[in-house]
């Protein structure tokens, strides 16, 4: 491969603190030379230029929250087509879920993810395996083996781990291992049947209320529990006001743990489910106003570390039901940027920010060497234009599944450009 | 003469899925077509001629034996060609959902399904898969719009109107269907609502819907010219939220020192089934001077014809 130069660039690597106009230098090997302001057409020669009009390059955005399909749903979403829905996205490295048929509970089958995603996948796939066995909450799965194997953490993904005994000797072991847990903290005798937030709109649609005390107990629970080990540990997402005081508190104490919340947590609230809109019907639901401006404001002041798509692909047979009936999720990796820099266009989070959240936290928080431009990381680079406005439609999305949340929403952001490895994958 | 005054309001929907959609000349219309039913149903030969030739289409996946049977004869006696689908047992246990069985349906040309349905939200996602005209019967926890329009018929025929009156919505308000569509019609009607119930069987955020809530029967029940109760719905509840229906009884049960706190005259309302014992005393429920729940049914009926003609009068 020949040498690259993305060119005139703004530079943004939130890990080095860098934010200037310049260029970044990929070698043959597809590996991050030089960067910065010294880098121009001027004084580099024998280099494919891609000229970027001073357009915004970032590390590749990682999210670490995706529902690939692979095994067991591929008629949802394959590493193809999550991929190609990826890349046009920005995102050039997703954290699996195990929530596949077979579950990834096992050292065969996060073999078969990883070798399947190594034939089929463009953007980089790490894998997580689950907590328990087959997810029931009881069975701790192999975290030394699998760790071994390539798992970059464990949760139970859908599920989260009830059991007050398991959860306690999970996070005892998982710290001998270095593993790191990731809970999706959700009570499910609290939370049963329900398929909304409890407040206004779920007793005017008559459906069945989640509390956000559901997601309170857990979060409290855990970090009691935590507390004593002093792990690795992270909350997948969060949707509620009342958890933040939770975890602040926790956090004051010196308790070292991360947070994430999804995109959709961030972008929508309950009241946009209207007259029973099951493409927004999402798990943790959507809650209220208070609820979506106390997470953003969270972003910011880093309560909050990562923003995730939680990119999960849903036919539409499974939507096309009553909102009792229907499955939960959205499809979102497409437009997990677009809709981060939202919050930059309405001034609510800095750009600097928003970026660190995709990119330099997540890799932290796994422990991979991915999300910075250093000099001699793999270069994975975003390449989007912050004010470039378009629209979401079903008919444009690569992802297998049309599932959007956010059907005709005008978003300001495009991403043009995408690099894995240094080499080019997307441009539009 | 009631008649003429409402002749200019169009009924603006295709559908009637909810009482939220409606406007207070579309209530009214309703109330005043449903009238003319009323004495016809009192005659002799009931059978008019309105629906000649039209099919109507009853798809019941919820139980039900009073709303069925009065939206199969409001139909019959309107001169539809009226079926009922009981399909609490049939396609669905094959895997058939809602949409497939609409699909089916809709291919068979009819002009008006009338749907009942387990599933809060049905009624809406059935109108909007189909050609012809549907009608909310019950959808989960949700709406039961002629429900809540033949209790406001019965109110009005026996107070001879509805606004400013004191009415107390009594019960299990969380799993009530009944109870939100009556809170949004007597508002708009402009009655004082009321909700009396434990706090376990309250949805959240009631007090949003402009009622009052009471945890305290008898201090509900002060000053109340109505009293709706509502059945436990024991089948949409997991888990507790009562001890006990004794203990339920002795302290939500209308009997008659409770109904000492409300007007003398104060009437009572119940959608039906009911639980003798439960929610109410067997005597006062069946006591004439208290109890208008016979003359539910009966405006049950004649609201449902009004419903029926409306709609298929009204070609969106």
């Amino acid at each position: 491969m020949k040498k690259q130069c993305i060119s005139n660039a703004r530079i943004i690597d939130p890990k080095n603190n860098l934010d200037e106009i310049g260029g970044i230098l990929i070698n043959e090997q597809g590996r991050i030379e030089a960067i910065g302001k010294n880098v121009t057409e001027l004084n580099i020669s024998d280099a494919t230029f891609y000229d970027c009009a001073k357009k915004i390059a970032i590390p590749g955005i990682i999210d670490m929250r995706v529902f690939a399909g692979e095994p067991g749903f591929e008629y949802k979403e394959n590493f193809r087509t999550l991929s190609q829905a990826a890349i046009s996205g920005g995102v050039t490295a997703a954290v699996t879920m195990p929530n596949t048929n077979p579950i990834v509970d096992n050292v065969s089958t996060l073999d078969f993810i990883k070798r399947r995603s190594r034939d089929k996948s463009i953007i980089k796939i790490f894998p997580l395996a689950s907590l328990t066995k087959n997810t029931n909450g009881e069975d701790m799965t192999e975290f030394g083996l699998l760790k071994l194997r390539g798992a970059w953490g464990f949760t139970d993904g859908l599920q989260c781990v009830q059991n007050n005994r398991v959860m306690d000797k999970i996070l005892n072991y998982a710290k001998n291992k270095d593993a790191l847990i990731i809970q999706f903290p959700q009570d499910n005798e609290i939370s049963k049947n329900g398929v909304v937030h409890e407040g206004f709109l779920s007793t005017k649609l008559g459906l069945k209320g989640i509390p956000d005390i559901a997601e309170q107990l857990i979060i409290e629970r855990d970090l009691r529990l935590l507390e004593q080990y002093n792990g690795r540990y992270h909350i997948s997402q969060l949707s509620s006001k009342k958890s933040l005081e939770i975890i602040r508190s926790a956090k004051a104490k010196g308790l070292n743990f991360t947070v994430g919340v999804s995109i959709n947590n961030l972008s929508l609230n309950d009241n946009d489910i209207g007259d029973f809109r099951t493409f927004l019907k999402l798990s943790p639901p959507l809650r209220s106003e208070d609820d979506r401006i106390a997470l953003i404001e969270a972003i910011e002041d880093g309560t909050i570390d990562v923003i995730v798509s939680d990119h999960k692909p849903e036919d539409e047979e499974s939507k096309r039901l009553t909102f009792q009936q229907a499955a939960t999720g959205a499809s979102g990796i497409e437009t997990l940027l677009a809709l981060s820099l939202e919050l930059v266009h309405n001034k609510k989070c800095s750009l600097n920010t928003i970026i660190k959240s995709l990119t330099t936290n997540p890799a932290q928080i796994l422990g991979l060497r991915n999300g910075t431009l250093s000099i001699g990381s793999e270069a994975d680079i975003t390449i989007f234009d912050l004010e470039r406005p378009w629209v979401i439609n079903k008919e444009n999305i690569k992802s297998k599944s049309k599932n959007t949340a956010i059907e005709k929403r005008k978003l300001q952001g495009k991403v043009e450009k995408t690099f894995i490895n240094g080499k080019l994958v997307f441009s539009d | 003469m009631a008649i003429n005054q409402y002749q200019a309001v169009k009924f603006n929907h295709k559908h009637l899925l909810g009482i939220q959609y409606l406007s207070i000349p579309e209530i009214n219309l309703i109330l005043n077509e449903s009238l003319a039913f009323v004495e016809l149903n009192r005659q002799e030969n009931k059978k008019l001629k309105i629906l000649n030739g039209k099919t109507q289409i009853n798809l019941f996946f919820e139980n039900s034996t009073r709303t069925l049977t009065s939206f199969e004869l409001a139909g019959k006696r309107l001169g539809a060609d009226v079926m009922n689908m009981n399909l609490q047992n049939s396609s669905i246990k094959k895997g058939e959902t809602l949409i497939d069985t609409a699909m089916t349906l809709n291919a068979m040309h009819p002009d008006i399904l009338i749907i009942r349905h387990q599933d809060s939200g049905a009624a809406n996602l059935l109108s909007q898969k189909v050609n012809c005209s549907v009608i909310n019967a019950g959808d989960g926890r949700n709406e039961h719009p002629t429900q809540a329009l033949l209790d406001a018929m019965t109110i009005k025929m026996k107070k001879g109107k509805i606004e400013g009156l004191r009415v107390a919505i009594c019960g299990d308000i969380m799993h009530s269907r009944v109870a939100r569509s009556n809170i949004y019609l007597l508002n708009m009607l402009g009655a004082e609502v009321r909700v009396i119930g434990p706090s376990t069987l309250m949805p959240k955020n009631i007090e949003l819907f402009g009622v009052n809530v009471f945890h305290d029967m008898e201090k509900g029940l002060e000053g109340c010219d109505i009293i709706m109760m509502l059945r436990m719905q024991t089948e949409r509840m997991d888990g507790s939220y009562m001890p006990s229906t004794r203990e339920y009884y002795e302290f939500f049960g209308l009997d008659y020192k409770k109904i000492k706190n409300a007007k003398d005259d104060a009437l009572i309302m119940h959608p039906g089934p009911m639980n003798r014992g439960i929610e109410i005393d067997t005597s006062l429920a069946d006591d004439i001077n208290r109890s208008i729940i016979v003359q539910q049914v009966e405006m049950g009926v004649a609201v449902r014809m009004a419903c029926l003609k409306i709609l298929m009068e009204n070609k969106i």
